[in-house]
């Protein structure tokens, strides 16, 4: 199925833009310059970019530095996917951290320290979602469901039930800051992003990673041990997810535990798949979930720029999101097209 | 002789019959939601001071967020023949069955915080509450004053569809529709929490090239508000300056941010309830039967002046608890 995409050219209409229209970015691309086109008519000043206080502004900033948790969280869902897996604890994990992160922050510890033990428990809750689905085979929707229920209570439990603020000029900067007048998480997240490509795509480990979830027992057979590759893309998950908590709490400069990364699964999941990825696992692509998330948060902030009632914040974006599942539906742009070529032929 | 005899006889028998009274002294149940707030932890010692205050014993059990814990207390307190059972629900539903046992055991219920949904509300004598319609109008009435009446609002929606939200809204709304000069421009929810006041109010900043023609920032809670004041800071604004904050709540990170000078109105929910809420016990139990069924507690408003004040209360609460 994957590669229906890669056909030789011939197979396909032979027209450029038939051409072009066959690449797996193009929906999505299109998809998001739609998105910005409707801005450019409808919200006035969406695309001024100037710099106050030393810093990148515009809602165009906003669009990035808003969706670095959800692509942080994103890129290990898309990893954890690429197995046949996938993690609904994401936005738990972003909760245990932050409480965690708070916790330590009040027992006086250097920051560094802080945000190694922080990164750690992240990855520690990726460990225990890896040991269910890979050592114990359990399904990995109920497996990681259980950190998803249970992990906001424990973030709780740290917090003492409360909204536990802190003061960190270190997280702040992490978080909030900028490094020549670009905001440092955006820097953080661009990291990560070459990081993960470097670790998983100019070694074999993300075909390991692909292989596991196309055909696990193949990969066995080849001599990759498909549990480790599990564990390890879990713990990868958690680490994103530790990475993304950190952010988002050193945003409000607190941990709000009941919160914090609510519904941000969700997000992560949709950029996934709006990048191309397949919930059947087999494969991923890190570049592409980016380009879903952005999808996702340039959709949010031009709601919220837009000056649409609330109430209809989720209807739009669930129409938009449709939209572009369709856009990037073989069948569908078969049927609609298919019709419209007949039709002119 | 005979007749010291008599009035000792009768002395004797007043002293057993206070005895008597003493050892049945008025005994109220409170089913409490838990202890998931700071609000919560000094309603509850506010309850306690009441009580005692009061010369009531008060029989307090802790949820701890769960409602079955909750049914359960209830069902001891009327074991137990209690005078009066005090609930602060953690839900709307499930009440039926242990209210009408309450109303069968002729135990008087009182229903404080937020309401019960049950068919048969004959068992209870009255809510003791606040009111979140009140709290809009209050946080409008702030405004107008401070504002002249004259006044672009921005506005920090709670989860749309949540009954304080809705309710918020159409008290301030209703005062700010008394002056022609004030007039809400840009409405979007943030969910009441401080990320989610951030994320509409960095939107609202651009959107409005910096505020442009604003003077105030209306959000249904004060973590919507905390959230929105960050924004502000970051793009260079100064909100409780430039631009007036009101809010809802009075938590204790808005009184900072109110010494600050960074805020300049919050709504209280005031969680000092225990008076009001044993006054009408008392009544009640006392003879008086005419409560409404909802006896609304007044919300207080504060600001800068009386912020430091509130913060020291704050503290003062958390030492007690």
């Amino acid at each position: 199925m994957e590669h229906a995409d890669r056909l030789p050219a011939a197979a396909r209409p032979p027209s450029r833009l038939g051409d072009l229209a066959g690449r797996k970015w193009f929906w999505p691309v299109v998809a998001l310059g739609l998105i910005l086109l409707v801005d450019a008519f409808v919200s006035r000043g969406f695309f001024s970019i100037g710099i106050v206080q030393g810093r990148l502004y515009g809602s165009l900033i906003d669009v990035l530095y808003r969706g670095t948790p959800i692509a942080l969280v994103a890129l290990g869902m898309a990893v954890v996917i690429g197995t046949k897996g996938i993690d609904l604890s994401v936005g738990a994990v972003v909760a245990i951290v932050g409480a965690v992160m708070t916790y330590l922050i009040h027992q006086d510890m250097a920051a560094p320290w802080v945000l190694i033990l922080t990164l750690a428990t992240g990855a520690l809750c990726g460990l225990w979602n890896g040991l269910l689905v890979a050592v114990l085979d359990i399904q990995p929707i109920i497996a990681t469901l259980i950190l998803m229920v249970t992990g906001r209570g424990i973030a709780l439990m740290i917090d003492a039930g409360l909204i536990v603020t802190f003061r960190s000029d270190f997280f702040s900067a992490i978080s909030t800051g900028q490094v020549f007048t670009v905001p440092s998480r955006i820097l953080v997240c661009a990291g990560t992003f070459v990081l993960l490509w470097l670790f998983l795509r100019r070694t074999s480990l993300g075909l390991f990673v692909e292989s596991v979830g196309g055909n696990a027992a193949a990969a066995d057979l080849a001599g990759i041990d498909a549990r480790l590759v599990k564990i390890g893309a879990y713990m990868l998950s958690g680490l994103c997810s530790g990475l993304a908590g950190v952010l988002i709490c050193g945003d409000i400069r607190g941990s709000d535990s009941n919160n914090a990364g609510l519904f941000i699964e969700l997000d992560a999941i949709l950029a996934v798949v709006i990048g191309g990825g397949s919930l059947a696992g087999g494969r991923f692509y890190l570049g592409f979930t980016v380009i879903g998330v952005l999808i996702i948060q340039t959709l949010t902030t031009s709601i919220l720029y837009s000056g649409v009632p609330p109430e209809y914040n989720m209807i739009v974006k669930g129409v938009v999101v449709l939209i572009v599942l369709l856009l990037g539906s073989r069948r569908f742009r078969d049927r609609v097209f298919g019709v419209f070529r007949r039709g002119a032929a | 002789m005979h007749s010291s005899k008599w009035v000792g006889a009768w002395a004797t028998g007043a002293a057993m019959m206070f005895a008597a009274s003493a050892a049945s002294a008025t005994t109220v149940g409170f089913a409490q939601t838990g202890h998931e707030s700071d609000w919560r932890t000094a309603f509850s010692a506010s309850m306690q001071a009441a009580a005692k205050e009061a010369g009531i014993e008060m029989k307090f059990s802790d949820a701890d967020q769960k409602p079955e814990n909750q049914v359960k207390a209830v069902h001891d307190f009327i074991a137990q023949k209690v005078d009066a059972i005090v609930i602060a629900p953690i839900v709307e539903t499930g009440w039926d069955q242990v209210i009408k046992e309450a109303g069968e055991a002729k135990i008087p219920v009182f229903i404080v915080d937020r309401d019960v949904k049950v068919a048969d509300r004959s068992p209870i004598v009255a809510r003791v509450a606040a009111d979140f319609h009140l709290e809009g109008k209050l946080a409008g009435a702030w405004l107008a004053q401070a504002s002249k009446g004259n006044c672009n609002v921005v506005e920090l929606q709670g989860t749309v569809g949540s009954s304080p939200a809705i309710l918020r809204k159409k008290g301030f709304e209703e005062v700010i529709s008394l002056f022609p000069g004030m007039k809400i421009v840009k409405s979007q929810s943030g969910d009441f929490t401080t990320t989610g006041g951030k994320e509409v109010m960095e939107s609202f900043i651009k959107a409005t090239d910096g505020l442009k023609g604003i003077c105030a920032v209306w959000a249904h809670n004060d973590n919507m508000q905390l959230g929105a004041i960050q924004a502000m800071k970051e793009a260079g604004l100064k909100p409780g300056k430039d631009i007036l904050m009101v809010s809802v709540d009075g938590v204790p990170d808005i009184f900072k941010a109110m010494v600050a000078g960074e805020a300049n109105a919050s709504v209280e929910l005031r969680s000092g309830i225990g008076k009001e809420i044993f006054d009408v016990i008392k009544g009640y139990l006392g003879g008086k039967h005419d409560y409404p069924a909802w006896v609304v507690i007044a919300s207080d408003l504060h600001t800068q002046a009386d912020a430091q004040h509130m913060i020291d209360w704050w503290a003062s609460q958390k030492k007690g608890g």
